[in-house]
């Protein structure tokens, strides 16, 4: 049985993801909104798991906010907090709840999160979660003991197509795919004819790639991230534009340049997506939808 | 194999020497000596410190190695001020606060704190090279231990995390896995990275961890 995200993606269109971030409490009334906003305008949703290390409400429960509201959800799980009983307990739950998608990641690292003296987990690593989800769907757990009721996901992961040095996370890359990720979410590009070359690379495995965009809101958030945020560069002449803009107008100018991108990425058929992420700025995906003539 | 040790907060240890008045000191000749976290010139710091806030340090010795046998031996010879003193304060790693244990029934106390097991790679720089994980893989990763030399302890490869050759937790250390790369990739063993490496087995020897060599 194919699922509605794996449709999407095998559909040959250009697939639009975007991305929830729960709140830290119980308060959901944002989330909501930012799920009503989205869910009819995006062919799926990923719900970040603690983000940063930064403890919120949880990616699962995220998840089935979005289910209830009509959406499709793409559950984000992370290797920092549970240990294997804990992961494939969660797929089990998310499975019985009609989520379908998951997107394997290694976590970030406790320490750069708001409970630095957690003990963090990394029982097993991505690549590892991947082979996972399949060994649950082949009925049995990773104790080979047998399941009553399977599960079956569309399974994703992540690549940094920016990273320097980047032989070593294609290695990594290759290995996702090998363990059976069917997609990838990257993490933020800005130069599209870098973002150009990895696509060429990439193109040679059965594999759809969303590229990553994330909205630059300022020129400092610009700077900020290409020198704190591995694998993010943002080219001058993009900081550029974004100084250039009169006061009051830069979130538009970041909407424009991110609409612009994506249309370009559209038009050159350069890779099968994007995943839109405008951290803090959820109502303004329909906008840079909008600016990408989408 | 070097124990890299830290000295506890002097309050910390003055908080555990609560009502234990009269002490005797042992340090280390070995690890500790090395790390200057227990060898003799930190031994009679402490004992000043000691005295400074009211305590009767009945001795001191430097014990070789503590965590070996010649330890009863030492402690036999310096019955006399032990037998004086309520408590023992120990100057050197957890290996030899036990060893101390085992031979005294009096209180053990640890002036240190053990933060691992590792190397000096140049003066006064150490760094953690096993995690004592009872399968080795150091022949799979160029000599390098992605368990130990990788904050989160990856086997598959680096995280996105890793930026020029470094870690995200300290932009000071080095990312073991770009590391683990650039070794394989010159000894033409890259192959080895590619391979996929199985979850890991975290009960191999399951806690508490004993083994006999027969």
């Amino acid at each position: 049985m194919a699922t509605s995200f794996r449709d999407a993606l095998n559909s040959g269109k250009f697939v639009i993801t975007s991305e929830i971030g729960p709140p830290k409490g119980t308060n959901l009334e944002k989330m909501y909104h930012h799920i009503d906003l989205l869910k009819d305008k995006v062919d799926a949703m990923n719900v970040t798991d603690h983000q940063s290390s930064v403890m919120r409400f949880p990616s699962i429960g995220g998840c089935l906010a979005i289910k209830e509201h009509g959406g499709e959800p793409i559950l984000q799980m992370t290797c920092r907090d549970r240990n294997r009983l804990a992961l494939q307990a969660e797929l089990l739950l998310a499975y019985t709840r009609g989520i379908r998608n998951v997107l394997c990641l290694t976590g970030d690292a406790v320490p750069v999160g708001d409970h630095k003296e957690a003990k963090g987990v990394f029982d097993l690593d991505s690549v590892q979660l991947l082979r996972t989800i399949r060994q649950l769907e082949s009925g049995k757990d990773l104790g080979e003991n047998d399941l009553d009721g399977a599960v079956e996901f569309c399974a994703g992961a992540i690549v940094t197509p920016e990273a320097t040095p980047i032989a070593p996370q294609l290695v990594k890359f290759e290995k996702k795919i090998e363990a059976g990720a069917e997609f990838f979410q990257t993490q933020a590009i800005y130069d599209l004819d870098n973002f150009g070359k990895f696509m060429q690379y990439a193109r040679q495995f059965p594999v759809k790639v969303l590229a990553g965009i994330v909205l630059l809101v300022s020129a400092r958030m610009a700077k900020y991230m290409t020198e704190n945020v591995p694998g993010i560069f943002v080219p001058q002449n993009l900081i550029d534009e974004l100084v250039a803009a009169p006061k009051g107008e830069v979130l538009n100018k970041g909407i424009e340049i991110a609409g612009r991108m994506i249309a370009a990425l559209k038009n050159d058929s350069t890779c099968d997506g994007v995943h839109v992420m405008a951290i803090g700025r959820e109502e303004v995906v329909p906008d840079i939808l909008a600016a990408a003539g989408l | 194999m070097k124990s890299i040790t830290r000295q506890k907060p002097f309050d910390e240890i003055k908080e555990e020497l609560e009502g234990l008045d009269r002490i005797y000191i042992i340090g280390c000749g070995t690890c500790a000596t090395m790390t200057r976290t227990g060898g003799r010139e930190e031994v009679l710091d402490m004992k000043d410190h000691l005295q400074e806030v009211g305590k009767m340090v009945t001795g001191w010795t430097v014990i070789p190695t503590a965590c070996d046998e010649m330890t009863e031996v030492a402690l036999r010879e310096n019955n006399g001020a032990i037998q004086n003193a309520n408590c023992i304060l120990v100057m050197s790693c957890a290996l030899g606060v036990h060893k101390v244990n085992s031979y005294i029934d009096k209180p053990v106390i640890p002036a240190l704190d053990t933060l691992f097991i590792g190397i000096e790679d140049e003066p006064g720089n150490f760094h953690e090279v096993c995690a004592q994980c009872g399968q080795c893989v150091l022949g799979q990763t160029a000599g390098i231990c992605p368990l130990t030399a990788c904050h989160k302890g990856l086997l598959n490869g680096p995280c996105g995390g890793t930026n020029n050759g470094k870690c995200e937790v300290d932009k000071e250390k080095d990312c073991a896995w770009t590391l683990i790369y650039q070794r394989l990739e010159a000894q033409g063993r890259l192959n080895l990275m590619r391979k996929y490496q199985p979850i890991k087995n975290y009960q191999v020897v399951p806690r508490p961890r004993v083994t006999k060599i027969v």
